[in-house]
């Protein structure tokens, strides 16, 4: 259609307005894409002729908390996999601040991933390095800085995660709770745009799980960064919150603010919500 | 009959399907070798190369007396005890130390190297790499590949010196060897590219073990009792590779 458009244009001055006008259109939709963080666009997933994740669309914003919630085997790591680039979808678009990440290959992925940060369910931390080699890691494979520097870093954030001092111990030596945390500063070393929590309290006790959604909540006020958390802790989801969507066999079933998740009459999400049993 | 026929064919798809993971993968290593870090190379080569010079020495040891035992003998018998020496020392240059000694390091490293990954694999400490912007060859498959490669001959020479060692002792037990008959015939009988083409066998041997490590641990299913499997196939089909490397490796140096 716009080429259409262009040859209908007779003389040069008039396909350089139509150009002008082009561009000014692209600038607007580039600078819209960059207000949105993280948007999907008609995303599926099929695995073996099941739609793991079917026609998802989803905008995330600058500087917001979106919780994904659902039942087991929702799609909602699946769908944590495909925003870092770990997964490739069977057919839609993702776009991370600004740019089209679906086709792009892994090593210009990694100039993305630079701005993002993922919190394990499991906290994979590299168990043959000590913490403080953890959450350097990133620093010291991507900046330039000296050593002291990287050590003041990771002193920095173990501190945020309240964990000063265990910088010389090895993963196998911490609890559950202290090794989510340890992950949590690690992901967050290098000041990423994004932070991608994936089951951040499962596993973990009533106390620990609150003093990991305290930690969500000041680690976007402390980096100003944007947040993925997948749960399928509901009392968590409604604290940290700014918006909340469903996942539910592989399609958003609701996404709204957590009031409007609370006050949701579909009967799929009362139920995830107050733990029925259908 | 028909059923047979499928299953054979499924097989050599999938054995081909392998081979051409196995070649991709190399391709993509020697792509990024320009990323190899010094630090993390030195220590792979006292990991897995330093740290299995007990057991090929000791592989290698009695691997030297038994041949010598078996072929002494005979030799004696035909009155051709002087070429002992010699015809040990060239196989053990061509054939038995690099053989062995990529057997032994398939069974040793290659197994480590698959087991590492693999639980890096499962727990996703991989994907934490490649979120963290790291990829997965470039920061664990190239120092390997290229420690294997650098240790395996290295490993070779030290195990042609204890074979012949091994040999040397169990002739000094008979007495129409002598010493000088022994050294004689090592020079009479060995020529430098016997030991050079045993050392080159060995980086191919090397890169077998480091690829097929990898890859096994690279590609390990989910839990821990797909580490014991990808460990498992990783040394069984490092071992197979070396033997069928070795026949062409030894038509064409030979």
């Amino acid at each position: 259609m716009n080429k259409e458009f262009i040859s209908k244009s007779e003389n040069s001055e008039d396909k350089k307005a139509v150009f002008k006008e082009f561009d000014a259109i692209n600038q607007e939709m580039v600078a819209k894409a960059k207000e949105d963080m993280v948007k999907l666009v008609d995303v599926s997933v099929e695995l073996d002729g099941r739609y793991i994740l079917k026609d998802i669309n989803l905008t995330v914003k600058r500087g917001e908390i979106l919780v994904i919630i659902g039942s087991s085997g929702s799609g909602k790591s699946t769908l944590l996999k495909l925003i870092i680039g770990l997964l490739k979808p069977t057919s839609g678009q993702i776009w991370i601040d600004g740019k089209n990440i679906t086709m792009i290959h892994e090593d210009d992925l990694n100039e993305i991933r630079l701005k993002m940060g993922m919190v394990f369910q499991y906290s994979a931390l590299f168990d043959s390095m000590s913490i403080g080699d953890n959450v350097a890691f990133g620093l010291k494979e991507h900046t330039d800085l000296d050593e002291s520097v990287i050590k003041e870093i990771v002193t920095e954030k173990l501190g945020l995660v309240d964990l000063k001092g265990i910088e010389d111990n090895m993963p196998n030596t911490l609890s559950g709770g202290m090794k989510k945390r340890v992950g949590l500063a690690r992901a967050i070393a290098i000041d990423p745009q994004i932070v991608l929590y994936d089951e951040p309290t499962s596993g973990l006790d009533p106390i620990n799980s609150k003093v990991i959604d305290e930690l969500i909540v000041s680690t976007k006020k402390a980096i100003q960064a944007t947040a993925v958390v997948v749960t399928h802790d509901i009392k968590s989801a409604f604290t940290i919150s700014d918006r909340i969507a469903m996942l539910h066999e592989g399609s958003f079933v609701i996404m709204g603010t957590p009031e409007e998740v609370k006050k949701s009459e579909n009967p799929v999400v009362k139920n995830f919500i107050n733990g029925f049993v259908t | 009959m028909l059923s047979i026929l499928s299953g054979i064919g499924n097989l050599i798809f999938q054995k081909l399907e392998l081979f051409g993971q196995l070649v991709l993968l190399t391709i993509d290593t020697i792509k990024r070798l320009r990323f190899l870090d010094i630090k993390r190379l030195v220590k792979q080569m006292a990991h897995l190369g330093v740290d299995s010079l007990p057991i090929v020495l000791l592989t290698i040891f009695f691997t030297g007396v038994v041949i010598t035992i078996q072929t002494a003998q005979e030799f004696i018998k035909y009155g051709a005890q002087s070429t002992v020496g010699g015809i040990v020392t060239i196989a053990m240059g061509r054939e038995l130390a690099p053989v062995l000694t990529g057997v032994v390091m398939a069974g040793r490293v290659g197994a480590a190297i698959t087991a590492e990954l693999g639980s890096m694999k499962v727990t996703e400490q991989i994907d934490a790499l490649r979120v963290m912007a790291v990829n997965p060859v470039a920061y664990l498959v190239v120092p390997r590949l290229i420690a294997c490669i650098i240790m395996c001959p290295i490993l070779v020479v030290f195990a042609n010196v204890i074979g012949i060692i091994g040999s040397y002792i169990i002739t000094t037990f008979y007495d129409s060897i002598t010493t000088q008959m022994f050294i004689n015939s090592i020079k009479v009988f060995v020529v430098p590219h016997d030991i050079t083409g045993g050392m080159i066998k060995a980086c191919f041997f090397g890169a077998i073990i480091a690829i097929v490590g990898c890859h096994k641990g690279l590609n390990t299913a989910e839990g821990a009792e797909g580490v014991g499997t990808a460990t498992t196939e990783s040394v069984v089909l490092s071992i197979i590779l070396i033997f069928f490397f070795n026949c062409i490796l030894s038509a064409l140096l030979y």
